[in-house]
């Protein structure tokens, strides 16, 4: 394994990880706000918000899907290292990782059980603009309406009318990560 | 197992993981002055699930978790090392890493003399005697009639 | 019904400090060491280990230190830390046939390859007190023989020649696991297995004697029990192949038993199977035979309606943290549950009270 794969941990996995997390939960129970993760670096093109959600969220009881341009030998790599996750398919993924347009359609994903909803992937979406303006949010952790630059299409408003089955959605750009939980209606 | 002249990476690995504490950590201190590392990742304790088959041949079942500690490193020279071994000693594991590195080195030649020699001779050493032990408590049976023999 | 009542802090704090004095005992008598419990009290902290689900001596024997001896309890301490850490991957499974044996018995066949080896057991003593062992001790001397090279072969192989035994062909499907995933019902044999090796030694005794008696009887012999040493191996991804990544003393226990045949399967010899971790005799006879008993849907048998073939009933009745957590817990406090039950029992009484004077009013 080239040593490149090896490098771009976390330094101090026990205090960043737990600093990542409560940022990536932030971002999940108050859809549209925009917070900030660093600390992980992973080969290109990942981003950096994405590299520390990966290296936080996924150990070896979560199967990893890389999408499009992000299924790369040193990504395989680096992911086995830091995080011994397994490498799989969109069908038995937790978690996913691509651009938008690689990871549609979104049909192949876990959706989770009406017993089991948990069983469900998140999907990592890496874009190229991250801000509070765009498309307009309502549902839990929103006090009135939040706005969030989200891509064009159907899919969020078909995934909501699952609940509580459906997907979550990570948007990662630089350090930057927002998150849109199921439960959030997209107008 | 080939001897320690021979041994290959897995070999080392193999004999380091399981090697005592009390064992490796003072041949280990032995060899003085170390070089500088940089982590690739800083010593962890975890644990790895072991499994068993059922029927002894049989499909894989889960049996139980063992503690593990590992870490990795690099040497100014470039040579990754890899640490792995049984319990929770992170000393342990920096040494194990630390030798497997300086393995790729010029290094290996005293490496295998100082460190790897005694503890396969220590390794083999117990399960000899244990052997010798259980070798002592196997039943000699005494029969009226024993077949053609 | 569960209401948040403050105070009792003080109470608690001193409760534990009087446990810890307890705890150490008389100090005029030296203190345990870890050390000291690992090689003296050995057979506490393979159960510890086993019931635990977590192979690591020091750790068991510091549980049983700091659970006063109280086994369950250092289960418990040992469960809890489990939780805490994170998990690096599987091991490939071990190879039992490779086993470097301590003890290697079988009571199926007398003159088997390798030869009957009874190892350090208690078996053949007179359950006499020995006095001797109140007082200082010397180091016991124990005797040497040359011994053969290599591991010795299965039992069950030499039936297999003959066709008169079940086989376990090998496979390679991952299993389930309980710890990650909840239980379901029907739960496949890897998922039992897995419960078995980890349920309460009590327990699992309990349900194989009932087997002996009656209660499913399977008619089991012990083709081989073994105790020893085993190399676990993991494949290591950054190193791209697999190295051992420690050894651990098992208990392998594979029952031999009587099969008339069923509607599925020619008469012939099934098996059971333990597969506990640390020198586990009882435990891993116990475990084949339940895992036997367990085992009558797929080779066609009757349900005898016996609690050993009741899968739901033996995984979810055998954890014996699951099973002490759930019954502890109805000591603390439940003053409001019990305030509605005063409530109700009088007023029950005051209608049954009230009725027979009305009815003499009227």
């Amino acid at each position: 394994m080239q040593s490149a794969a090896l490098k771009g941990g976390f330094e101090t996995p026990a205090v960043q990880s737990a600093v990542a997390f409560r940022e990536i939960m932030t971002a999940m129970a108050r859809p549209g706000h925009v917070s900030h993760v660093t600390g992980g670096e992973a080969p290109a093109p990942v981003s950096a918000a994405a590299a520390a959600v990966i290296l936080t969220l996924c150990d070896a009881d979560t199967g990893l899907y890389l999408a499009g341009a992000y299924d790369t030998e040193a990504m395989r790599a680096w992911v086995r290292f830091h995080t011994s996750a397994p490498l799989c398919g969109p069908e038995a993924c937790s978690f996913a990782l691509g651009t938008w347009d690689d990871l549609r359609p979104l049909g192949r994903f876990p959706l989770g059980s009406a017993a089991y909803p948990d069983r469900s992937a998140t999907l990592i979406v890496e874009v190229a603009h991250l801000q509070p303006q765009g498309r307009t949010l309502t549902g839990p952790g929103i006090q009135d309406r939040a706005e969030l630059s989200l891509p064009a299409g159907p899919e969020f408003a078909d995934n909501h009318a699952l609940f509580p089955r459906g997907l979550d959605f990570i948007f990662t750009c630089g350090a930057q990560l927002a998150a849109l939980p199921r439960s959030t209606r997209v107008l | 197992m080939p001897d320690a002249a021979h041994i290959d990476r897995r070999g080392w690995l193999s004999l380091l993981a399981k090697a005592p504490d009390a064992e490796f950590l003072p041949l280990f201190d032995a060899l003085g002055t170390l070089p500088d590392f940089d982590w690739l990742r800083a010593p962890e304790v975890g644990s790895v699930m072991v499994q068993g088959r059922m029927g002894a041949t049989g499909a894989p079942f889960n049996l139980g978790e063992m503690t593990v500690t590992r870490c990795s490193l690099q040497l100014p020279g470039g040579q990754v090392g890899h640490g792995y071994v049984q319990g929770r000693s992170k000393p342990a594991a920096k040494a194990v890493a630390l030798v497997d590195a300086l393995m790729q080195t010029d290094a290996a030649a005293r490496l295998r003399a100082d460190i790897l020699a005694p503890l396969m001779a220590g390794a083999a050493g117990r399960a000899e005697t244990r052997a010798r032990k259980a070798a002592a408590t196997k039943v000699e049976f005494f029969t009226m009639a024993r077949g053609e023999d | 019904m569960y209401v948040a009542v403050k105070g009792g802090e003080r109470a608690i704090d001193n409760a534990h400090a009087w446990l810890a004095e307890e705890r150490r005992g008389d100090q005029d008598v030296a203190e345990l060491s870890i050390a000291q419990i690992r090689e003296q009290l050995s057979l506490a902290v393979n159960r510890v280990m086993a019931e635990g689900s977590l192979y690591d001596p020091d750790l068991a024997a510091l549980a049983i230190k700091q659970a006063r001896g109280d086994l369950i309890e250092a289960i418990f301490l040992i469960r809890a830390y489990r939780t805490t850490l994170p998990r690096f991957g599987s091991s490939k499974p071990v190879e039992t046939g490779a086993m470097r044996c301590e003890r290697r018995i079988s009571a199926t066949f007398k003159d088997l390859p390798g030869g009957q080896v009874l190892g350090p057991t208690f078996d053949y003593t007179h359950r006499l007190l020995d006095f001797k062992l109140a007082a200082e001790g010397v180091a016991p001397e124990v005797p040497e023989r040359p011994a053969a090279e290599g591991p010795v072969p299965h039992v069950a192989e030499f039936l297999n020649r003959e066709g008169l035994i079940e086989t376990a062909p090998a496979e390679d499907t991952p299993p389930p696991d309980l710890t990650r995933a909840p239980l379901e019902f029907p739960a496949e044999r890897a998922l039992r297995l897995q419960a078995l090796t980890r349920a309460d030694e009590g327990f699992s005794l309990g349900l194989a004697y009932s087997t002996q008696r009656g209660y499913a009887r399977n008619h089991a012999f012990v083709g081989e029990l073994r105790i020893g040493q085993v190399d676990v191996a993991m494949e290591v991804p950054e190193l791209g192949f697999a190295i051992d990544i420690g050894e651990i003393t098992l208990t392998e226990c594979e029952t031999v038993n009587q099969f008339k045949g069923s509607r599925t399967e020619p008469p012939q010899f099934t098996r059971g199977y333990g597969l506990v971790f640390g020198q586990s005799e009882r435990k891993s006879i116990s475990m084949a035979l339940v895992d036997r008993a367990l085992r009558w849907e797929e080779l066609g048998e009757d349900n005898v309606g016996a609690p050993a073939q009741d899968t739901e009933f033996v995984l979810a009745h055998g954890d014996n943290i699951q099973a002490t957590g759930f019954l502890e817990h109805i000591k603390l406090p439940h003053y409001v549950d019990f305030q509605s039950e005063l409530e109700l029992v009088r007023k029950l009484r005051r209608e049954a009270g009230a009725a027979p004077m009305q009815e003499a009013a009227e």
